[in-house]
């Protein structure tokens, strides 16, 4: 398996083996870190392109990079780029490789890291585009629940809130469907998986579409939580329609097995109250210290020097 | 005998049993109405036995090969391709979706990256039956209608 010089832009690129891989050498690389910083990739730089705001992905990803001995440039915002001179992607991506070894893309626009990922000769991350994908975020969501679990195969999963738009949930239901799992799609009706998706992991997986939390939180092992983004919405109506539609609190939870964990790729507004943080159940805050090793874990791939 | 309406070729490609009023745009997408391609003859709303309507395109000094006339099968799949040779059909295919379609489809996503910058578009075939495709950039699907109103 050559991993030297491969972009990651979609869940939709992996294997099941692929995904295997990238868990294990996290994991491996979690251990490591214990002993203190590594220098597996002394001497390279990462770029991080994100035309959009992302804290997490970002500093993840930064992290990720310094705890391999890397170092890191790039910006924040378009606003601060030629971007807003009116130049292409293309150009802007062209330029960008010439200054380091491996980008980092966050991108409003679907396919965006897929162009970037044509155009230049070093590998590319996608780090989110549009409401398409973020491949990273999913491996780290499947990373957790292994920890966590010490398994994928054999669990029931629910994937709650903003199922239309959220990419989280798109990539991670797509790579869920490699494996042995029982799928609960719960959302209002507004914001349902899109109909693609869901046609295509029915041919995998058993799943159901629901609108009820209360009633199918007894049956997850797994209750995965996101937010419902305003500004995704083409409508401010539709959204008002739907703000605040599920709140996972400590009384929802007393239906729930002892064993359920709760995930969410975070930022969250009030889907998540802060009382369950204190709980057994939140396995949100691990989520994001998961983040790093599996990026690490793919820079040190994609850059071959792990 | 509504073929003898339109001249006879010597040699070149004649597609026919295309669906009535769709000649126009196959010519459009197989990019036969450039002033360095051959004699084009298109005859349209001819009666046919099978269709009941149909129109034909016939491209003088021009062999177009199975791959650039499937590309036609997206809005005429009805069709069916001759190459003529001295006046005479020397070879007869239908038309068949490609694996890939490239350069003809229009994302029908408005957030997709390949309506904003320069790309050239290509979708992946789902699915023949019902028709659906999925773009290679933004991996968003799309069913018949969406892909017959962005050709």
């Amino acid at each position: 398996m050559d991993w030297k010089g491969r972009d990651v832009i979609s869940v939709r690129d992996f294997s099941k083996e692929d995904i295997e891989f990238v868990l294990k050498v996290a994991e491996r690389l979690e251990d490591e870190l214990k002993n203190g910083p590594l220098d597996y990739a002394k001497g390279k730089i990462l770029a991080t392109l994100f035309f959009e705001p992302s804290t997490r992905t970002r500093l993840s990803f930064e992290s990720a990079m310094h705890r391999l001995g890397g170092s890191v440039i790039g910006f924040s915002s378009a606003s601060s780029t030629s971007v807003k001179k009116g130049e292409s992607l293309a150009d802007t991506i062209k330029t960008v490789e010439q200054y380091s070894d491996v980008i980092v893309i966050r991108h409003l626009m679907e396919g965006a890291a897929r162009l970037a990922a044509e155009v230049a000769e070093i590998p590319v991350i996608n780090a989110g585009d549009g409401s398409n994908q973020h491949p990273t975020q999913t491996l780290l969501d499947l990373y957790t629940i292994k920890r966590a679990f010490g398994r994928i195969d054999g669990l029931t999963i629910g994937l709650l809130g903003d199922l239309k738009y959220g990419r989280t949930v798109h990539s991670l239901a797509e790579a869920l469907a490699f494996y042995d799992v029982e799928l609960y799609l719960i959302s209002p009706e507004l914001l349902r998986m899109p109909k693609h998706i869901v046609e295509e992991l029915r041919e995998k997986i058993r799943i159901h579409e629901t609108t009820d939390l209360e009633g199918t939180i007894p049956e997850l092992d797994v209750l995965y939580v996101t937010r419902i983004q305003r500004e995704r919405f083409p409508d401010e109506q539709e959204y008002l329609k739907v703000k605040g539609s599920y709140q996972v609190n400590c009384a929802v939870l007393k239906r729930a097995k002892e064993s359920l964990r709760i995930m969410h790729p975070l930022p969250r507004v009030d889907e998540i109250h802060p009382e369950v943080d204190r709980t057994e159940h939140a396995l949100y805050f691990r989520q994001v210290f998961s983040g790093v090793p599996v990026r690490m874990a793919l820079l040190g791939l994609t850059l071959g020097v792990l | 005998m509504a073929e003898l309406k339109v001249t006879a070729i010597r040699e070149g490609t004649v597609i026919d049993h295309i669906p009535a009023g769709k000649g126009l745009k196959v010519i459009e997408i197989l990019r036969l109405n450039r002033p360095n391609g051959g004699v084009l003859l298109l005859a349209s709303n001819v009666h046919s036995g099978k269709l009941g309507r149909k129109d034909i395109v016939k491209i003088e000094g021009k062999f177009l090969s199975e791959e650039e006339v499937n590309k036609i099968a997206l809005i005429a799949p009805t069709a069916t391709v001759n190459i003529v040779r001295d006046y005479m059909v020397a070879e007869k295919f239908k038309v068949g979706i490609p694996d890939e379609i490239t350069g003809i489809l229009r994302c029908a996503n408005p957030n997709c990256v390949s309506n904003h910058e320069y790309t050239v578009s290509k979708f992946y075939v789902v699915s023949r039956e019902p028709l659906k495709v999925r773009c290679h950039y933004c991996e968003r699907t799309m069913e018949e209608e969406e892909i017959l109103g962005n050709l």
